[in-house]
């Protein structure tokens, strides 16, 4: 197993501060261009970076979970995160592209065939992170549910945790999916034999018969294998039953712990929640999530916090811890935390550009000084960064 | 001023028109077969590239499709992707509006218009078999009677969430602090039999407007729909003189909708075999004519009208002494129904008509019947063909639809693309930067 830490950018919007837009640097007339967003992927692939995440959700931004808050002085509106990816794939190379794909009210079937050919267009390097929505403004976008209106998010709460373990289930289930699916073609299923004019060997198509609570999905997919063979599986996980869609269904897991004995904490339930679905020999990660604010000097990044929570008007708090400081102190916190069993770390820039490049141009060479992050690309698949294998096809008989 | 010609490329896909055995055919899955096709398609200055889709893969007799190309990526996917290694070439997708919901189809082709500046199209189809609703939530559920109808009242809700942003909101003025000029933007509310939905859509309004809507399908309802709601329509049309019909019949109703003649293109779908001389090219079409129709696709397209397993039957005999049967078609599933509409046993009446008089074996004949609009010859007699066609209003261009993988554009573009110019029939440059302009749509006011 590689000592060197994996690392990711969590891309959205101008950034993860709220007011980050109106920065000197931000270029918040651009946030629906390509130029826009193929810039960022670049600078992330300039700094060898394991991925970038691309946020998505199927409503406008809001401050108020339960709907839209009105709110005219932040960003609003957004593409679809699986054509961002797309759109990036062929002008890099090397870095995986994982966009967002909200499982509530989307089909495991179209989203199967998506994620497989972001695969087939970036030549192995994609992934999708999967997200539930318990919105019920966002469901009423589809109209086909209701979804309740939770009176808390209170994990001891028996109904919020009712609900969400609806939601979960529901997850595991579409991935489950898609990973079936994605398996429904054996990798040589594709014989061009002249002699019987068979294009394809039928016997290596697989109907997946999933028949589920919420769905059932017949198969086998429209879309050949994927050059991975599967895609990698990320989730976002902050309590016991998103903990164990990670270790149930994910490659990987990002993870908001407080501090270095929280991260142990978390790490230890994820692992546990691998261990009861029957993957204890399989390579999960686990990634600390945080939110950074980077400057070449400590005074200047806490100055810049300061700045933009002023123009919000409000101090800035986050699901993830919030850094601030220099990317030296980042590779001091980053290396304390790897002790407790994280494999790596997704960073949400604050504001962009500005805090992708502190990333890409300061903490990467001060991670590399001390041999803790690659100094080339040694893979040229997503899954050959993380060090994962390729699977085999669960329906293959050979 | 000469009537100009519209040429667009269809991805060679899941058909017997696709010659996958031939040395020279390529990858149909592979993202540089994509490439390499849509950067000839912008070469040769074509309006745009056209992606079909497919939600089930085809069976017959209760197995899978064999013998055609099987499998096809993801068509926004792809489109995205094309957007990156293309500038002008318009990017259009067949998009089902049985097994999607309009606020998602909405943001895609809000998303895709945005990504690619301004070069998306959509072609709405609709689909209503069980067969294929197995692979979605919500299963075959759609009463065929109710497609057209569907389809309209998605196509309204998706325009209605489109101009749900009238494309000034968003000011992102740093120094004022305003992003949004208007904290309504993107209110929607919509309801009636098929859709119940409400709030705010979350992509500000993109180059376009709305992606430039196609409609494929040759019914009643079809041409109506077209002549309503769409920017082009697909037709298939043989001759010279059932293509004028046609096109005069769409044309003739745009008129109560309000519509000028030119703001509905009638593109239909065309093959061709380019040669060195009409001689030559005749020589390799009936070539690939033959690779497109093996023995046992003969068969299995035959099987298709008789509904019934005919594979025990020689593909160089005669045709079936058993007629078709009629009812529910049980043998080919996952096809496009545009096929399956017609009476079988006037076809097979008809079939047996034409083997008998020109002493045809099954495989002969099907090669005969299956043969789409095709131009054969010298480029020099393609050309003068399209551009007959095009000034005798049996078209406004066509759809080009090659037999090879991903190469197959290549002689086309390199050949009679320079003739049509020549004529001053087809353009030099891309006159615009959206894929409106250059199919010389009238642009689109903001929304109220």
């Amino acid at each position: 197993m590689s000592t060197h830490l994996h690392l990711a950018v969590a891309l959205d919007g101008a950034g993860w501060h709220p007011a980050a837009w109106r920065e000197p640097g931000a270029r918040p007339t651009e946030l629906l261009t390509p130029r826009y967003w193929v810039d960022l992927v670049q600078e992330a692939e300039r700094g060898l970076l394991d991925l970038v995440t691309i946020e998505d959700g199927l409503s406008l931004q809001s401050t108020d979970r339960s709907g839209p808050d009105g709110r005219t002085d932040q960003v609003r509106g957004r593409l679809d995160a699986v054509q961002v990816a797309a759109r990036v794939a062929p002008l890099t190379r090397s870095i995986g592209l994982v966009p967002t794909a909200v499982v509530t009210h989307t089909e495991p079937f179209h989203l199967s065939k998506a994620i497989a050919t972001l695969d087939y267009v970036s030549t192995g390097r994609a992934g999708v992170r999967v997200k539930v929505s318990g919105s019920p403004a966002e469901a009423a976008h589809f109209g086909r549910r209701t979804l309740p209106e939770l009176g808390s998010l209170d994990p001891a709460d028996p109904q919020t945790q009712a609900a969400l373990r609806e939601l979960f289930d529901e997850a595991a289930d579409w991935v489950e999916v898609l990973r079936r699916l994605w398996d429904s073609w054996e990798d040589d299923a594709e014989i061009r034999d002249v002699a019987t004019g068979r294009f394809v060997d039928r016997e290596k198509l697989h109907y997946i018969d999933f028949e589920g609570r919420s769905f059932s999905v017949k198969g086998p997919s429209i879309t050949p294998r994927p050059p991975q063979g599967q895609p990698v599986v990320a989730a976002l996980a902050h309590q016991a039953i998103p903990f164990e869609l990670v270790g149930r269904s994910a490659d990987l897991g990002f993870v908001t712990p407080a501090d270095r004995a929280d991260a142990g904490r978390v790490v230890g339930e994820v692992r546990a929640a691998q261990q009861a679905a029957g993957r204890a020999g399989e390579t999960v990660h686990v990634w600390g999530d945080l939110v950074v604010f980077l400057d070449d000097d400590a005074a200047t990044a806490r100055a810049r916090r300061e700045r933009l929570d002023e123009t919000a008007g409000a101090a800035y708090t986050s699901d993830a811890l919030v850094f601030t400081g220099t990317p030296a102190e980042l590779a001091d916190l980053l290396t304390d935390w790897a002790a407790a069993g994280l494999t790596g770390y997704r960073l949400r820039p604050a504001a962009l550009p500005h805090d992708l490049r502190q990333v890409t141009t300061g903490l990467v060479p001060e991670l590399q000084r001390r041999g803790l992050f690659r100094t080339a690309y040694e893979a040229d698949t997503l899954r050959g960064l993380l060090g994962l294998p390729r699977p085999a096809n669960r329906y293959a008989t050979v | 001023m000469t009537k100009q010609v519209h040429l667009a490329a269809h991805f060679p896909g899941v058909n017997n028109t696709t010659v996958w055995s031939d040395p020279a055919a390529g990858s149909h899955i592979e993202f540089g077969s994509f490439v390499r096709f849509a950067e000839a398609a912008e070469r040769g200055k074509f309006d745009f590239l056209f992606l079909a889709e497919g939600l089930r893969l085809r069976e017959q007799n209760g197995a899978i499709y064999d013998l055609d190309v099987v499998g096809r990526p993801d068509t926004f996917t792809v489109l995205a992707a094309l957007a990156a290694v293309t500038e002008h070439l318009g990017l259009a997708g067949t998009i089902n509006s049985t097994f999607n919901e309009p606020y998602e189809v909405a943001r895609q082709f809000a998303s895709l218009d945005h990504l690619s500046g301004g070069r998306a199209a959509w072609n709405v189809v609709t689909s209503w078999d069980a067969f294929t609703g197995e692979n979605f939530r919500r299963g075959g559920f759609l009463a065929q009677d109710q497609r057209y109808e569907r389809a309209r009242t998605f196509l309204q809700t998706v325009t209605e969430l489109l101009d749900s942003w009238r494309g000034d909101e968003v000011v992102a003025d740093q120094q004022s602090g305003v992003f949004l000029a208007d904290p309504d933007a993107g209110r929607f509310a919509h309801s009636d039999a098929h859709f119940d939905i409400a709030g705010r859509f979350d992509v500000p309004r993109s180059p376009q407007g709305r992606p430039v809507v196609f409609q494929a399908g040759d019914s009643e309802e079809g041409r109506e729909f077209a002549a309503s709601a769409a920017d082009a329509i697909f037709s298939r049309h043989g001759t010279k003189e059932a293509g004028q019909a046609f096109y005069t019949d769409v044309k003739g109703r745009l008129e109560k909708y309000g519509r000028r003649r030119e703001d509905l293109l009638i593109l239909p779908a065309a093959t061709f075999v380019i040669g060195d001389t009409d001689a030559e090219a005749a020589e390799l079409a009936a070539e690939v004519r033959k690779q497109q129709v093996s023995g046992q696709t003969a068969l299995r397209k035959l099987e298709e009208v008789w509904n019934r397993d005919l594979s025990g039957y020689d593909p160089d005999g005669p045709l079936p002494e058993v007629d078709p049967l009629v009812g529910e078609h049980t043998v080919a599933k996952g096809r496009a129904s545009v096929r399956m509409n017609r009476d079988p046993l006037a076809v097979a009446r008809d079939w047996r008509e034409q083997a008998e008089a020109k002493g045809l074996s099954i495989r002969e004949l099907m090669i005969e019947v299956s043969s789409r609009q095709n131009f054969i010859g010298s480029a020099a007699t393609v050309a003068e063909q399209i551009d007959d066609l095009v000034q005798s209003d049996a078209s406004d261009g066509f759809i080009l639809v090659p037999h090879l993988t991903p190469g197959g554009l290549d002689p086309f573009v390199d050949a009679v693309v320079p003739l049509l110019q020549e004529r001053g029939v087809y353009r030099t440059e891309y006159p615009g930067t959206t894929l409106r302009d250059n199919l010389g749509l009238p642009p689109l006011g903001a929304p109220a």
